[in-house]
């Protein structure tokens, strides 16, 4: 069969954006109808359910609270990492990732707690419906902080070697997705007492 | 995009089995939908053979108790479904066509590409392995609806359906890995002068059907991890002994289902629409109209939903607003199937076996289409709902695209693919006997739907209405038809392997046609291109006047 050299039109980009970050994008849609019909789910659930209120009042806010600082700060950390790979400075991006995978480590440190608080306290996932939304919101939304630091985890090593600096900005818009969603479960779930 | 993806592979492993190459990895899911089918198609076989002649042994089965029964008609409908007409309409000939017809070297994400492939193979072992844990395989339905599928105790063992929705959820998520990259080649990676409105329309169906795909599957992924924590964390999410909603279940599955339904139905007519003007050599009638109307149908199809639960208890009002968007959306489809007819109005037609199949899914599909509207219809579908009336008019709308848009494609494609002409002959041979036990098969169940058959119950006779000799005549009827389906397909394999043997070696453009992967060698090259391709004009500028050639391909200068 007869072999050609590489097309170069891969990289052929109709649209002007890159390919990555338009792939990005659309993975993040497909991430928002997930969350979404979730969120949608539980609003419904909690209008028919005003004494649901009682039992949010046994989560904890502070921690809630905490973390949604935490979040939001490695956040930061990840936008000032984009602008250091504009600029060209991969030691600066790569110390940067690492205070947001810094930061994905403590929220996942204080809501281990939260859960082992809670469970301990009797309010496991069974207990009530409020729980089982709880525990399953917050678990799914946990499951997206680990796999945000595992890709941090390996645009940092790519960046440390000078590669892939395009990714920063990938890896970066899908960690914003993930504090945004917890942006809206903290009211929801925690506050909404 | 590293240039390592789509270097050329070396060993045998990276070039045949994880290869990244968007031509293998489509004949990849080709093959394992194509063994799938084989498996969906014995599940029906068993089904109607019971159902015609309840309680005997099932030649090659052995008797069925109704439990199986249960599991052979919900495994039947899933594989159906996710595990032959996703992987080979989608899927297949999405992954061939896609970077083919719009001058790409390759998928915009190769590596995910092969990701996904491997998933959803993965998804296939689990759901075949189902079949053999302690309890048997799910017995819920393909809908899976809860309580039945929320309780082991329900539902045959705690393994069945635990395993179908681990299986489920893994075929999502190969999906959507797959959907991502359509979507980001179809809209980024066009050959230089491809602009969206250049686009062959099998790309513009596999581009929709993507999206539709993708912003309609994420509420019943929550819905299924709800339904997993049901049976395996003891929560109570469709329990209403514990304040939840069994009905909340129809909802995110519906709200997911009904848009799947255009899913499956738009690659199928995708290839429809390359086929028709081909062998009419005329151009597509209303391009862009088919455009919006796909635009329109993937629209709509979010806001129809609800009328699979006309008798599930929701309020009336709702019924009737859910009555008036299932009509309306008949209209973009109707659109689409004037577009077909008025492609063949005086067109130079030629009945090869592709246009033959083409031809079948029009024909076959407006029957289907006809019947929906008394199921549509809130006041009917009261009577009819859960009876073989519905068991007929799905199929009569699922097996235009899955069996004969895919015959379609396979008898169009084939040469591309693997370098070889099919035999005609064979191939009519295998159309005309599909379509004819096609009718044999179903139409006999419109009637015993009227008669008051219903759906998923391992035995007919258990309902005076189906005990007379007229209704088991009918039932015996239906499964000659479906035994002649099956036996219809033997032409198909025949045909196959003799011409992937000695097939006459394909040329790159045997029917004349204008679109970009008949530029390249059959089997193209990896890399597909030579050169990358500069284009100039539309797909379908077919009979174009002062031309000698009737045919003006996309590339071609002047
Ligand atoms: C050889 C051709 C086929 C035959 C004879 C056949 C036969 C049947 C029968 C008899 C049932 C109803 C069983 C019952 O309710 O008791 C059924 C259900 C179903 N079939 Fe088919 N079928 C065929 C092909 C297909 C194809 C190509 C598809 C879709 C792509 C399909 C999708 C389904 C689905 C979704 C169900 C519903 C399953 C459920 O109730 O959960 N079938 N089929």
């Amino acid at each position: 069969m007869a072999e050609y050299p590489r097309a170069e039109h891969i990289l052929n980009e109709s649209t002007e954006v890159p390919t990555g970050r338009l792939g990005i994008w659309w993975f993040l849609a497909s991430e928002v109808v997930i969350f979404g019909g979730l969120i949608a789910t539980y609003v419904l659930f909690r209008w028919q359910h005003p004494e649901w209120a009682a039992e949010a009042s046994h989560t904890l806010n502070f921690a809630g609270a905490l973390n949604t600082m935490v979040l939001l700060t490695s956040s930061l950390t990840v936008v000032l990492a984009h602008a250091a790979i504009t600029e060209g400075k991969f030691q600066l991006a790569a110390r940067n990732l690492g205070f947001t995978l810094l930061g994905g480590a403590i929220f996942m440190g204080v809501k281990a707690y939260e859960y082992s608080h809670e469970i301990a306290a009797g309010f496991v996932p069974a207990r009530s419906l409020f729980w089982s939304f709880y525990y399953t919101m917050t678990g799914l939304h946990a499951l997206h902080v680990l796999g945000g630091m595992i890709a941090i985890a390996t645009v940092l090593v790519a960046v440390r070697k000078g590669h892939a600096p395009q990714r920063v900005e990938y890896v970066g818009l899908y960690w914003h997705f993930v504090d945004i969603v917890w942006i809206f479960l903290f009211p929801l779930l925690y506050l909404a007492s | 995009m590293s240039t390592a993806a789509i270097a050329h592979p070396k060993s045998f492993w990276r070039e045949y089995v994880f290869s990244t190459d968007h031509k293998t990895i489509a004949k990849q899911y080709l093959s394992t939908g194509i063994f799938m089918a084989l498996v969906g198609g014995l599940l029906a076989y068993v089904m109607r053979m019971q159902l015609a002649y309840p309680g005997q042994a099932i030649p090659g089965y052995g008797t069925i108790d109704p439990q199986s029964y249960n599991a052979v008609v919900t495994m039947h409908g899933t594989i159906m479904i996710f595990w032959v007409a996703m992987p080979i309409l989608l899927a297949a000939f999405g992954n061939f066509l896609i970077p083919l017809m719009i001058g790409a070297a390759d998928m915009a994400f190769p590596r995910l590409n092969m990701l996904s492939y491997w998933i959803f193979f993965l998804s296939t072992v689990v759901l075949l392995a189902s079949f053999f844990v302690p309890g048997g395989a799910a017995a819920g339905g393909w809908t899976s609806y809860p309580p039945l599928s929320g309780s082991a105790a329900y539902s045959g063992g705690q393994w069945g359906v635990t395993l179908w929705l681990l299986a489920v959820a893994m075929e999502f998520a190969a999906f959507l890995m797959g959907g991502i990259n359509f979507i980001t080649t179809a809209i980024n990676n066009r050959a230089p002068g491809m602009k969206l409105f250049d686009m062959p329309l099998m790309v513009w169906m596999q581009l929709g059907a993507s999206i539709i795909f993708l912003f309609s599957v994420g509420p019943l992924i929550a819905g299924a991890v709800m339904l997993i924590l049901d049976r395996v964390a003891a929560t109570g999410f469709y329990n209403p002994a514990t304040g939840g909603d069994p009905i909340l279940f129809q909802h995110l599955f519906w709200f997911f289902g009904h848009p799947e339904v255009y899913v499956i139905l738009l690659p199928g007519f995708g290839a429809v629409a390359e086929v028709l003007p081909v062998f009419s050599r005329k151009p597509f009638f209303g391009y862009r109209m088919m455009v919006y109307a796909t635009i329109i149908t993937g629209v709509l199809s979010f806001i129809v939903w609800a009328h699979h639960q006309f008798i599930a208890g929701i309020d009336p009002r709702l019924a009737t607003a859910f009555s008036i968007t299932t009509i309306l959306i008949s209209v973009p489809i109707a659109v689409m199937t004037f577009a077909f007819i008025a492609t063949l109005y005086k067109g130079s037609i030629e009945l090869k076996t592709p246009m033959l199949f083409a031809l079948g899914t029009l024909v076959v599909f407006l029957l289907g289409g006809v019947t929906g509207i008394h199921l549509g219809t809130a006041a009917t579908d009261i009577y009819l709902h859960d009876t073989y009336f519905v068991v007929a008019h799905f199929h009569y709308t699922l097996i235009p695209p899955v069996f004969f848009g895919f015959f379609a494609a396979w008898y169009y494609w084939f040469p591309k693919m693997f370098g070889r002409m099919l035999n005609e002959g064979l191939g009519k041979a295998h159309f005309w006997l599909t379509f004819i036990f096609m009718h044999v098969t179903f139409i006999p169940m419109f009637l015993l739907g009227f008669g008051g058959h219903h759906r998923r119950i391992s035995n007919p006779q258990f309902f005076e209405a189906m005990q007379g000799p007229e209704a088991e005549r009918l039932q015996i009827i239906a499964t000659a038809g479906a035994i002649g389906i099956l036996l219809s397909q033997i032409p198909f394999v025949v045909n196959s392997v003799l011409s992937l043997l000695r097939g006459a070696k394909a040329p790159a453009n045997p029917w004349q046609a204008n679109t970009l992967e008949w530029t390249v060698p059959s089997p193209p090259p990896h890399g597909n291109f030579e050169t990358v391709p500069q284009v100039y004009r539309g797909p379908y500028e077919y009979s174009v006047p002062d031309r000698v050639d009737d045919w003006f391909p996309q590339d071609a200068k002047v």
